[in-house]
């Protein structure tokens, strides 16, 4: 019996950090019932801890490249990666929520839960070595987030935030089942590396596998929030609570990212020369659209939506130019997005206060008077969204440009920059009115030591990272390196 | 071929003046205190002065090598080095930032009221990343002084600029910004069309294809162009040195306007000497156009500010028309002219804040007869007017002179319409002078006008020094660049010599 035991744990070692966020999950959700409202913090903090748990069991199987049940589930270096800038997301958002909660009066356990469960999700997406598991994990974070958007029930913006998402989510899930399934009937597996041994020796003409891989570009577009499957992103990204959308940009995209760079250099690889041209065309389109729509935004949370639009587009690039530099370069890109977004977004947090809504532009006007810290913050994320050195903002742009040039792509190299210097303006127009605008009133600021914390370690990051790339940039690397 | 020495002196000085500023900007953090961030700033920018001291007298004049050099891995992955180095071009620029920086903080003191420690950080921030854009040996690093330098500069204009702040910061962001990134691209094609490699020296030595320099060597045009400026690029210019505070003035005149020209000197001439010979026409043409427009333009302002800015539009002309003249004396005169417009212009800005500062107007209509009031400033104007002119005695005398004389070795049409420029550059350049100082006070506010004080002429006299200095013994210049600027040309003949048909167009243009 003990041996039994022994050897079904040891069966499941290579879940555990899955396992660690689940229970993490059950556990709130379990002392929410006991505790009272004023403690709900105590659960944030709980649940933080339940990552930082998952984080070092993680770190500790950092060399492990195995398949497990059945070569559904892998343990690979490629989703150790991603599992990492899975646990900054989510401890992250949880940091920059736990104040936010209590100010929009929401502050209820399941949310916690739900965005341990969405973690979990997409560490099972970034680990799926098989079409279903990689679904499994896909809704399971998608629900969970369709669940978080609708979190202010009393909200109408809120509600509808969330019945957008669900039906368009529901849609895309639809699309990229009927496109799995196509793979399947052409290839008798849902296996990824299946897949890809079938492709490499198949006759490439036949167009079903065309269309399957169309399919899932749109899926997988919807949920990157790749142009033209972008639609839901500005009113999702507004009606939810601002905490959601700053843990959607990070998370779900970086998820979505995940998939694309597994399924499309991965078990497409073979494809590789026609699927560059859709994700070419996907890249300078969504470039285009979340720049030029950015420019016009007055609420701060549509700014930033449609931003992290542009950067799924810049990410794209990363993505069309394959390859082991290309996958690099994605990954590369989509951490130090995570984390300069999310701390813009706590900062836009800060200034949300109870009674005002704090998400207009003009909002941020005077800061760098009334509160220099808060604008300095600011001003620095936002340069380095821009891509200006010495932030990681710059690092992250230039290494998806350079692969892109080193894969011929040196048009689309050169639309990125021309895209990115355009989305200076807006970037810049927030730094303008903190710091050259006069202040409308005094704001007093909503701090609190979890969001001190959470912009303190983006803030060093985003400097870190752009001084020191070295280390990011080879475990980056060397991630890739086992599956390209 | 040049090769980059070891430090002589046992420690990094140049990582020593990058990271001086860059401390003084931290400490300025914890500062609550003006008047102590004042001080803090203007200890910083002198310990920086001082630093220039070793770096002048070890510096050796009769090599071309990179001197001070410091070479470390940063980012191996892309084969990327923390790598410094100086040689008689950037030296004399490095020197300058110094200085002008300090001056800068000087001028400042009372002007500007408002978010002390916020400016002198951004001042100092500036500064680290302009000695960085001077010093780099590596593509990648160069990139990144050369982007950072914005941030300080969009905040300087932005914050405490004139009222139309917003726009003319903007503008002078997106301008460069948009130069910058397409040169970017290219210096990421010449990594990988050079094999893997951002380092200058390397890349100096390596021989690019004929289409590829081309290409090349227009991207980086257009980051260059815009930074010097050039016509038609130049029209962020007037709107930037108009709404920028009187430090923001000095250091966009005095420095970051050099490092578009700096830019075609380390990069372009060496790294496409093909390109550069054959893209000589079209930008000599540029720079003739910019010298009479410029002049032109001068002519019409009736801001003072403004005036000084399209009098550097038509300066700038001739530092690129002698850069391009591809010979020794148009190169020599060029940069001797860069170094002249930073001294010159630098104090014209300087002089405008002196007299702003007082009397919070620009327009040289509200001026006339201040000489009867304040003779000290008046001749200090004087002296500047003379060097901008290029009076003989004065350093603009030496620079145009010799850049006139490379680029009529060159070709003789260039350099008899750009002497036109001279004549009207007295023009506008007399006729302001006689406008503000001369006559009769016919602004009943000037009557009561107070003259320089101790700081200003502290800060003013390191520049009326150099004018003499330079105008009189130019050899203070050429000497420290002769052998660097001789090396420049050589190498490039030496690479274009493979192509017979562009080697024979430069041995033309040598004279050889």
């Amino acid at each position: 019996m003990f041996s039994l035991s022994q050897e079904f744990m040891q069966s499941l070692a290579p879940v555990l950090p899955e396992a660690i966020v689940l229970i993490t999950a059950l556990l709130v959700l379990l002392f929410d019932l006991f505790i009272e409202k004023e403690g709900k913090a105590l659960l944030g903090w709980l649940s933080v801890g339940g990552i930082a748990i998952a984080a070092v069991v993680t770190y500790h199987s950092m060399g492990l490249n195995e398949a497990v049940f059945s070569g559904t589930f892998l343990v690979d270096p490629f989703s150790t990666f991603f599992k990492f800038v899975f646990y900054i997301a989510c401890g992250l958002g949880i940091l920059v929520s736990i104040n936010y909660l209590k100010v929009e009066d929401i502050h209820r356990g399941e949310y916690y839960a739900l965005m341990l469960f969405a973690t979990s999700g997409m560490m099972l997406m970034a680990s799926a070595g098989d079409l279903i598991t990689l679904y499994l994990g896909l809704e399971l974070m998608a629900l969970s987030i369709y669940i978080l958007a609708g979190f202010m029930r009393q909200n109408n913006r809120s509600n509808e935030a969330a019945i957008k998402y669900l039906v368009l989510g529901a849609f895309s899930s639809g699309i990229m089942i009927y496109g799995m399934s196509l793979v399947y009937g052409l290839t008798g597996t849902t296996n990824l590396g299946e897949i890809l041994a079938f492709l490499r020796t198949a006759d490439l003409n036949n167009p079903v596998i065309y269309l399957a891989m169309i399919m899932l570009v749109v899926s997988f577009g919807f949920k990157v929030a790749a142009v033209p499957f972008h639609m839901w992103v500005p009113d999702v990204y507004e009606g939810a609570p601002t905490s959601v959308t700053a843990f959607m940009s990070a998370g779900p995209k970086v998820a979505g990212f995940a998939v694309l760079l597994r399924v499309f250099l991965y078990t497409f690889e073979p494809l590789h020369a026609h699927s560059t041209v859709i994700l070419s065309g996907l890249a300078v389109l969504t470039m285009a659209v979340g720049n030029i729509m950015a420019l016009s935004q007055t609420n701060i949370k549509r700014m930033l939506a449609y931003s992290s639009i542009a950067h799924a587009g810049y990410a794209l690039v990363g993505l069309a130019a394959g390859g082991p530099e290309g996958a690099a370069s994605v990954m590369l890109y989509v951490c130090i997005y995570a984390l300069m977004n999310m701390g813009a977004f706590g900062v836009v947090i800060m200034l949300r206060k109870a009674g005002e809504r704090g998400e207009d532009i003009t909002d941020f006007a005077g800061l760098g008077k009334t509160n220099k810290t808060a604008a300095l913050l600011m001003l620095i994320f936002m340069f380095s969204l821009t891509g200006i050195p010495p932030t990681a903002g710059f690092v992250g742009k230039f290494y998806i440009f350079k692969s892109a040039v080193q894969a011929g792509l040196l048009w689309l190299a050169i639309a990125g920059v021309i895209f990115s210097a355009i989305s200076a303006f807006f970037y810049l127009r927030i730094i303008m009115i903190m710091y050259m605008n006069e202040p409308k009133e005094r704001i007093e600021l909503s701090t609190s030591p979890s969001l001190a914390l959470a912009l303190a370690i983006s803030v060093t990051a985003v400097i870190v990272i752009g001084i020191y790339p070295s280390d990011l940039l080879d475990y980056a690397r060397a991630s890739i390196s086992g599956i390209l | 071929m040049l090769e980059l020495r070891p430090d002589q002196l046992g420690y990094p000085l140049l990582s020593f003046m990058i990271f001086l500023p860059v401390l003084g900007a931290f400490l300025l953090l914890f500062v609550r205190n003006a008047s102590m961030a004042r001080w803090i700033a203007l200890g910083f920018s002198i310990a920086e002065l001082v630093l220039c001291i070793p770096l002048l007298l070890n510096f050796d004049a009769t090599i071309p090598h990179m001197q001070f050099g410091e070479s470390m891995p940063w980012i191996a992955a892309w084969n990327i080095n923390y790598r410094l180095g100086i040689d008689g071009i950037s030296i004399l620029f490095v020197v300058l930032t110094a200085l002008l920086t300090t001056i800068s903080i000087m001028v400042s003191w009372t002007a500007i009221q408002d978010r002390v420690r916020e400016f002198m950080l951004s001042l100092l921030f500036l500064e680290a990343a302009i000695i960085g854009v001077f010093v780099s040996l590596d593509l990648f690093l160069f990139y990144i002084f050369w982007e950072a330098m914005l941030i300080p500069m969009y905040l300087l204009i932005g914050i405490w600029g004139g009222p139309n702040r917003l726009y003319a910061a903007i503008k002078f962001f997106l301008y460069t910004l948009v130069g910058s990134v397409l040169m970017l691209v290219a210096i990421i094609a010449v990594y990988f069309a050079a094999g893997h490699t951002f380092d200058v020296l390397a890349l100096m030595n390596y021989k690019f294809g004929h289409t590829f320099q081309m290409v090349a060597f227009a991207a980086f045009f257009a980051a260059f162009a815009v930074k010097v400026p050039m016509f038609p690029f130049h029209t962020w210019l007037p709107d930037a040195h108009v709404e920028a505070p009187t430090a923001g003035s000095i250091i966009l005149a005095g420095i970051l306007i050099k490092m578009g020209a700096y830019g075609f000197l380390r990069f372009s001439l060496p790294f496409f000497p093909d390109a550069a010979i054959a893209w000589t026409p079209v930008i000599m043409t540029l720079s003739v156009i910019a010298i009479i427009y410029g002049a032109y333009m001068a002519f019409a302002q009736t801001d003072f500010k403004k005036l000084i800015a399209y009098s550097s539009v038509s300066h700038m002309g001739f530092v690129t028309l002698g850069i391009f003249a591809l010979n020794s004396q148009g190169l020599e005169g060029g940069i001797l002219q860069m170094l002249n417009h930073g001294i010159s212009t630098g104090a014209l800005f300087l002089a405008v804040g002196v007299i702003y500062e007082r009397t919070h107007t620009r327009l040289i209509a509200d001026y006339g007869g201040i000489a009867s009031r304040v003779p000290v400033y008046a001749t200090f104007l004087l002296i500047i007017t003379f060097s901008s002119i290029g009076l003989p005695g004065t350093n603009g005398f030496i620079g145009e002179f010799t850049i006139l004389l490379g680029a009529f070795l060159h070709s003789k049409p260039y350099a008899v319409i750009s002497s036109l420029g001279i004549i009207l550059g007295a023009g506008y350049m007399l006729w302001l002078y006689q406008r503000i100082a001369f006559g009769r006070i016919t602004n009943p506010h000037n009557e009561q006008l107070a003259d320089m004080n101790l700081r200003e002429v502290a800060a003013a006299l390191p520049l009326v020094l150099l004018v003499f200095v330079i105008g009189l013994y130019p050899n203070s210049a050429f000497g420290v660049m002769h052998v660097s600027v001789s090396n420049l040309i050589e190498h490039m003949h030496a690479k274009v010599e493979s192509a017979p048909a562009v080697a024979q167009a430069l041995g033309t243009i040598l004279g050889r």
